[in-house]
């Protein structure tokens, strides 16, 4: 019994032999039964620092309560009082560094709070999530400027409140990272969609195949007569690595991999998709950010799927787990030189250098450098860069309207606590703090909500 | 309706122009920019320049060859039809020059691309003069309109059927030789035609653009896809271009990117012929 107690009931899985045939999400979720089990390991904390870990400060003990009590539907209410989108956030959060950390059940593993939020959001999505009252029509309205976690979070937030809010995204479905970065077994389009469709039932417009700053102005938007706009327009523009041979065939970036396979369904090809793919023989994924782009090479034939990277892969200690248990290989403290191509300039082999300790940099970690003659040679058909992503400015840059943007890092400015670019104009997610997380997105969502409400209400 | 055919005809063997709907793009256009389209749910996104546009009545006109899959695919909607998804104006509007003497250079369906540029450059006050090839005469499309904005109009062909008979390149250097000048050179076609016109230029020191139709996914600088090499730097021809100065362009590997993906087209195509249908 004690023994059941201490440790975290463990989600199921598709089988490692299963999972490289398909695209099909890994993680099974809960059954009733286990999700029963892991909430009543919660100790109900009075001063929970879970709920205080978590940025979007979720009343968890309270929705883990009614989970106990078989109340899912409540629970699922209870969550999304503070966050718009629990079946994705259940998904793809870091709880192990975010609500899951502050678990004070110190004698046994912390409760699996993204375990029991997802069910619930499951069960809720598949039940019919009840739409919530929306206040009478205010006869203001927003634009908001992509689709995004944080778009969607700020539309979410204005719609209940009674503001007209129209979404403008570039791409031709919406969604942002959730539909064309993070791939499909880690969460499957369906459930992004459901979300999605939770939001247009709180009145939300959302118009795909629009460009802000191309289509339509943020001036046009005021032209239009929208009272106040708001950039959410993500950090997805690649950095390349400038070194030789980048240009190559058979070199991609992250994004163009990912968006080939998740937006335009590459691997559907030829019968149910017309965007092809080439995935042939070994690839070589340079970059911490590669486990998303390793895994799904994997599933389209990849024979060796390899990260070479230099400190600490990016991802979920789960994702990670499971990467490695799909066969991705690790190769850590090294760094691409060149790539070498062969006489039809396809891509056949990546040099790198091993990299060792040097003196401190200011954080006190000793600074990696290259080290003198350790340069080796990797062959591969297919490489992928999955290095730092830079946010798309064009939104605010064509426009007379006075939007600073930080030399550096292409980020907007905004006044940190209104989030405030220019009068007006608000802007939040990875597009002000550079390529975060869902739930930061979220975060800045709501923020820009309660200032653009407070401000269209002046004004 | 959003994205309608109004309007399409055949222009050529296997070269269409449609006519659609398309109030925000329209508004917007300028010269030298083009369009993404998806024909269908589970289409691919292919690029289009854009020929003309009509920002009171909201239309814009598109001219394409079907040379695959996805351009057979549209190839198949009629007037009255809607084109799934389409996004727009995109890429860097030309730069048309003012006082000049130019040569617009086009072949097979780019004529189309070329007709559009002549036509702005005129428009302008330039002085205009349009070299137009094909293989054979039927392909040469736009005659009559190009003539109304040319000051001069050549035509050639591969094999003699209608103008000049030969390459729009060896016409140009017979036009350089026999002491023609110009201030500026806009070729736009195959890589090749490309490549070879900048060539010709370059001896001549005669500023010369082109516009490189990369391959491309997203067209808004998301993805990398289209990047080409221009003056050693990396470039994105959907922002940064299409318009790049010919004598700074790495044709060797954009002509490599381009033919990527020959072998898979192959397949898509064979599959969209061998059923009939687009399953
Ligand atoms: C491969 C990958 C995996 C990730 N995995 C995780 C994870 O497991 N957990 C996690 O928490 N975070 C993860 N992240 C990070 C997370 O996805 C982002 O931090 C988050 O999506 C940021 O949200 P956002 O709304 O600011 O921007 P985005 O999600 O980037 O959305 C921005 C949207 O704006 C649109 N847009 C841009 N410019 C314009 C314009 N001018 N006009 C109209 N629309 C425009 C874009 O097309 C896009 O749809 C991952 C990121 C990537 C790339
Ligand atoms: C900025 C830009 C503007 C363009 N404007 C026009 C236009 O106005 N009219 C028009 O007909 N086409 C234009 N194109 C090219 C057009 O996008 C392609 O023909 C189309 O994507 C082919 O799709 P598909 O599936 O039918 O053919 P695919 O099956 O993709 O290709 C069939 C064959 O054509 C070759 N091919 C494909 N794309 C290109 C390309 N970009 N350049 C050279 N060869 C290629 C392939 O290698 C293959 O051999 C433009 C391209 C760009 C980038
Ligand atoms: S087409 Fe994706 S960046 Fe140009």
């Amino acid at each position: 019994m004690l023994e059941f107690r201490l440790k975290q009931v463990r989600m199921p899985e598709l089988p490692v032999e299963e999972r490289l045939k398909t695209f099909n999400e890994v993680a099974l979720g809960y059954s009733e039964e286990q999700a029963l089990a892991e909430a009543s390991r919660c100790l109900q904390c009075t001063r929970p620092l879970c709920v205080e870990m978590c940025p979007l400060h979720v009343d968890i003990p309270e929705f883990i309560k009614l989970v106990r009590l078989g109340n899912y539907g409540e629970a699922a209410e209870k969550i999304r009082q503070k966050n718009c989108m629990p079946s994705v956030c259940g998904r793809v959060c870091p709880q192990e560094v975010l609500c899951a950390m502050g678990c004070k059940n110190t004698i046994g593993d912390p409760i699996n709070i993204g375990a029991l939020e997802r069910f619930v959001a499951d069960w809720e999505l598949e039940t019919g999530a009840a739409v919530p009252e929306i206040r009478p029509s205010t006869g203001k309205s927003v634009a908001v400027v992509g689709s995004g976690p944080a778009g969607l979070s700020v539309a979410t937030e204005l719609a209940k409140r009674g503001h007209h809010v129209v979404v403008f995204e570039a791409l031709h479905e919406p969604g942002g990272v959730l539909i064309y970065g993070i791939p499909e077994f880690r969460l499957p389009k369906k459930v992004v969609k459901k979300e999605i469709d939770y939001v247009k039932k709180l009145g939300v417009e959302i118009k795909t195949n629009v460009i802000v700053g191309k289509t339509l102005t943020v001036d046009d938007l005021f032209d239009e007569g929208f009272n106040a706009v708001f950039l959410g327009t993500g950090a997805g523009l690649p950095k390349l690595l400038g070194i030789p041979g980048e240009n190559l065939c058979g070199v991609y970036s992250l994004n163009e991999f990912l968006l080939r396979i998740n937006l335009m369904k590459a691997g559907l090809f030829p019968h149910k998709s017309k965007t092809p793919i080439k995935v042939r023989g070994r690839v070589a994924i340079l970059g911490a950010r590669g486990m998303d782009a390793a895994r799904s090479a994997l599933r389209l034939g990849a024979e060796e799927a390899c990260i070479f990277y230099q400190r600490k892969v990016v991802g979920r200690t789960d994702d990670i787990r499971r990467g490695l248990e799909e066969g991705v290989k690790l190769h850590s403290s090294t760094k691409p030189v060149r790539l070498i191509g062969d006489e039809k300039r396809w891509v056949k082999l990546v040099e790198l250098v091993k990299l060792k300790p040097g003196q401190p940099d200011r954080t006190g970690k000793p600074k990696l450098i290259p080290e003198p003659g350790s340069e080796f040679l990797y062959s591969a058909e297919t490489v992928i860069i999955a290095t730092e992503h830079v946010p798309n400015t064009i939104a605010a840059t064509n426009t007379t309207r006075n939007i600073k943007i930080a030399e550096k890092n292409k980020t907007i400015i905004v006044n940190q606590e209104t989030l405030e670019a220019a009068i007006g104009i608000f802007a939040g997610g990875d597009v002000v703090s550079g390529a975060a997380s869902v739930i930061k997105a979220i975060e800045a969502g709501k923020r820009a909500a309660q200032s653009i409400n407070a401000h269209i209400s002046k004004h | 309706m959003a994205n309608e055919i109004i309007f399409k005809e055949e222009l050529a063997p296997e070269v269409k122009l449609i006519k659609v709907r398309a109030p925000l793009i329209a508004r917007k256009a300028k010269s030298g920019q083009f369009i993404i389209l998806r024909v269908d749910e589970d289409g691919e996104r292919i690029p289009l320049t854009l020929i003309d546009w009509n920002p009171k009545d909201g239309t814009i006109t598109l001219v394409f060859k079907e040379v695959g899959a996805s351009t057979k695919d549209l190839g198949k909607l009629g007037v009255g039809d809607a084109i799934h998804d389409l996004v727009g104006p995109l890429g860097k509007p030309s730069e048309i020059p003012l006082h000049s003497k130019v040569c617009v250079i086009g072949r097979g369906v780019a004529i189309a691309a070329a007709y559009e540029r002549a036509k702005k450059m005129k428009e302008a006050g330039n002085n205009v003069t349009a070299i137009i090839s094909a293989r054979t005469a039927k392909q040469l499309i736009f005659k009559e309109q190009l003539k109304g904005v040319c000051d001069k109009l050549y035509m050639v062909t591969d094999d003699g059927s209608e103008g000049a008979k030969g390459y729009a390149n060896d016409f140009l250097i017979s036009l350089l030789e026999s002491g023609e000048k110009f201030d500026l050179v806009y070729a736009v076609g195959a890589a090749t035609l490309m490549r070879s016109i900048s060539e010709t230029t370059k001896p001549y020191k005669i500023k010369t653009i082109v516009s490189l139709n990369s391959l491309m996914v997203d067209g808004t600088g998301m993805c990398g896809c289209c990047r080409v090499t221009v003056g050693g730097k990396p470039m994105f021809a959907c922002v940064d271009g299409p318009d790049f100065d010919a004598h700074l362009v790495d044709f060797e590997e954009f002509r490599a990117r381009i033919h990527m993906y020959d072998e898979e087209e192959r397949i898509a195509l064979k599959i969209a012929g061998e059923c009939g249908c687009r399953c």
